[in-house]
């Protein structure tokens, strides 16, 4: 195991890459307003984060990564184009692996630019990938606005698409309702039963709390709206399996889904998106020809990467954490931007795990 | 050194353990005022009574302070990180029988499944601008029960008592707690979801892996658990 200060160190050293590459460091605050990350994570973020309460400020959060505050930040007071790099310790608990690292360093690169999304996408990976080559890592790539626009496009009603996109970031729950919309799973008998009834109220009892009898009506409506809506064909959820399980060299998977494109044509801009950031990548001088592309790549971290993502493994067999992870959240500085928004991507390095493996200089 | 074995101090589930050491011949009892926490152990030589709240006794098991312990799963499963490697459990009593489960007013008729909840959920947020409140006090089994059956947008808000009350009070918009028959939830007009319950829990005999026992201990474990037949 490094020492603290070595791995400062190497935190230092990994900043000065990024700031030579033109980055601003930027700081910010260990405790951060719990609110802001639990309306965008959701309630899961607790299992991940340790929250704490302060007497006045409320309930607060020891930082679980620098990519919420950045962007507050820069919304808030950023020139545009804006490139930041920060290094400093951030929070996990880590209910699942105990044996994990509750409080590590990341070294983060986030860049905000809206002239070229490809050529920013394969800045930051280029740059990440150049910074981590001495260890030898595999990396693997995927695309979550290629998800975004294979549900966006399904014949589908709008209240199965909102579902859908509510939860490609849970991919059992995401699966669950494929097969429901498709009629592949019955019908709970709660269900079959509530629709059939002359009153559904007839048994409801007392009226209490906060959700009010017409959400409730509404809600009934949009289930007898549901039931009656035609299963979603079979060749469609033949097309999402296809999709979601392709995982190769990115020019194969670029290819395969060209080929699953002319079926599904909603997915065309997402490709063309996808063929730019090869070729940027590509000029950069990353190897292109054998980069991993896993369309389901990216569905199970914290849900606010909504297009390119990226991630650095060490072999297997040590059992590590991801090295090196990032990606593009346009969406998140929508949500943080009151109203503005500005395309965003970035990613961050491990410093203890690259002294593990062996340094990077 | 002697076997500690730890024991609810109060109530049905003190009484109820009691009578369950005492059919297989080791009688359990309360010893001096009725105030004071002391117990004393016949039947069998080596074992100490510890008198504890129901809450505390997976945190000393597992940190090892007693050997064996009496409290419900539930607590454990709630209270101990990967609970399982840390005590390990040799019998359930029979008593003290409960499921945890979640629970929604019996008005949301159209709620009966964690897919209801969820689709609930989502549009209670966009309606209200906020998650969906589930009052509880145990966090982490409903966290995770929730996040496996793919449910978004609610929070967790804690309630250490009168829970069911809570939807009522206008605190939370549902429940999750303990119940063995329903009574209380039906009288504060709440239904119980049509699932699995988050965990089924009963009073249990938990041995601790890790308390520090030397030889004539493990004899005495040994001799104890021939005696209770566990």
């Amino acid at each position: 195991m490094a020492s603290i200060a070595e791995i400062r160190a190497e935190a230092a050293r990994l900043c000065a890459r990024f700031e030579a590459a033109g980055a601003v460091p930027v700081d910010c605050p260990v405790l951060q307003p719990a609110e802001t990350l639990l309306d965008l994570y959701g309630e899961d973020i607790r299992a991940r984060a340790y929250v704490t309460r302060d007497p006045s400020q409320g309930e607060m959060m020891l930082r679980p990564d620098f990519t919420v505050p950045v962007v507050e930040r820069h919304m808030a007071e950023g020139a545009e184009p804006a490139r930041y790099t920060y290094a400093g310790e951030v929070f996990r608990r880590q209910e699942d692996h105990p044996d994990r690292a509750s409080e590590y360093m990341q070294v983060g690169f986030e860049v905000f630019d809206r002239a070229n999304p490809a050529a920013a996408d394969a800045e930051v990976f280029a740059l990440i990938s150049d910074v981590v080559s001495p260890l030898r890592l595999r990396a693997v790539t995927g695309d979550i606005g290629l998800l975004i626009a294979m549900v966006s496009g399904l014949r589908v009603s709008e209240d199965r698409r909102t579902a859908l996109l509510r939860h490609i970031w849970r991919p059992s729950r995401f699966t669950a309702l494929i097969k429901r919309y498709a009629g592949m799973t019955p019908v709970p008998p709660s269900r079959t039963a509530l629709l059939s009834a002359a009153d559904p109220f007839a048994r409801a009892g007392a009226q209490i709390g906060l959700r009010s009898e017409a959400e409730i009506a509404t809600r009934i409506d949009a289930l007898r709206k549901e039931a009656a809506e035609p299963p979603m064909s079979g060749e469609e959820v033949a097309l999402i399996t296809a999709v979601l399980g392709v995982a190769e060299t990115c020019p194969n998977a670029l290819e395969h889904l060209r080929d699953i494109a002319v079926d599904m044509p909603s997915i065309t801009h997402a490709l063309d998106r996808f063929e730019a950031r090869c070729t940027a990548l590509a000029a950069r001088g990353v190897d292109v020809g054998a980069l991993a592309f896993e369309a389901s790549f990216g569905r199970t971290s914290m849900e606010y990467y909504d297009g390119f993502v990226f991630g650095f493994y060490a072999d297997p067999a040590a059992d590590l954490p991801p090295v090196a992870t990032g990606g593009r959240y346009d969406a998140l500085t929508l949500r943080l931007g009151n109203g503005r928004t500005i395309p965003a991507v970035g990613g961050v390095i491990r410093p203890d795990l690259v002294l593990t493996l062996g340094g990077a200089t | 050194m002697s076997i500690k074995l730890g024991v609810p101090s109060k109530g049905r589930l003190m009484e109820k353990t009691f009578d369950w050491f005492a059919t297989r011949g080791v009688v359990l009892s309360r010893t001096g005022s009725d105030r004071e926490y002391a117990g004393a152990v016949e039947g069998i030589d080596n074992v100490d009574l510890v008198l504890l709240s129901a809450g505390e006794i997976p945190r000393e098991l597992a940190s090892g302070r007693i050997h064996l312990g009496v409290t419900g799963n539930d607590l454990v499963q709630e209270k101990l990180v990967q609970w399982d490697q840390k005590v390990e459990p040799l019998a359930g009593l029979g008593f003290g029988r409960a499921d945890l489960i979640v629970a929604v007013p019996q008005c949301w008729v159209d709620v009966d499944t964690l897919d209801d909840l969820d689709g609930a959920a989502a549009a209670f947020r966009k309606r209200h601008g906020f998650r969906m409140r589930i009052a509880t006090k145990y966090h982490r089994l409903v966290r995770d029960y929730l996040r496996r059956g793919g449910v978004a947008d609610y929070q967790l808000v804690d309630s250490q008592g009168a829970t069911e009350g809570t939807v009522k009070n206008l605190t939370a918009e549902a429940i999750a707690d303990i119940t063995s028959t329903g009574e209380t939830l039906r009288a504060n007009h709440l239904k119980i979801l049509a699932e699995d319950p988050v965990l089924r829990s009963e009073a249990t005999l938990f041995r601790s892996r890790s308390a520090p026992m030397a030889g004539a201990d493990r004899d005495t474990i040994s001799e104890l658990r021939i005696k209770l037949g566990v």
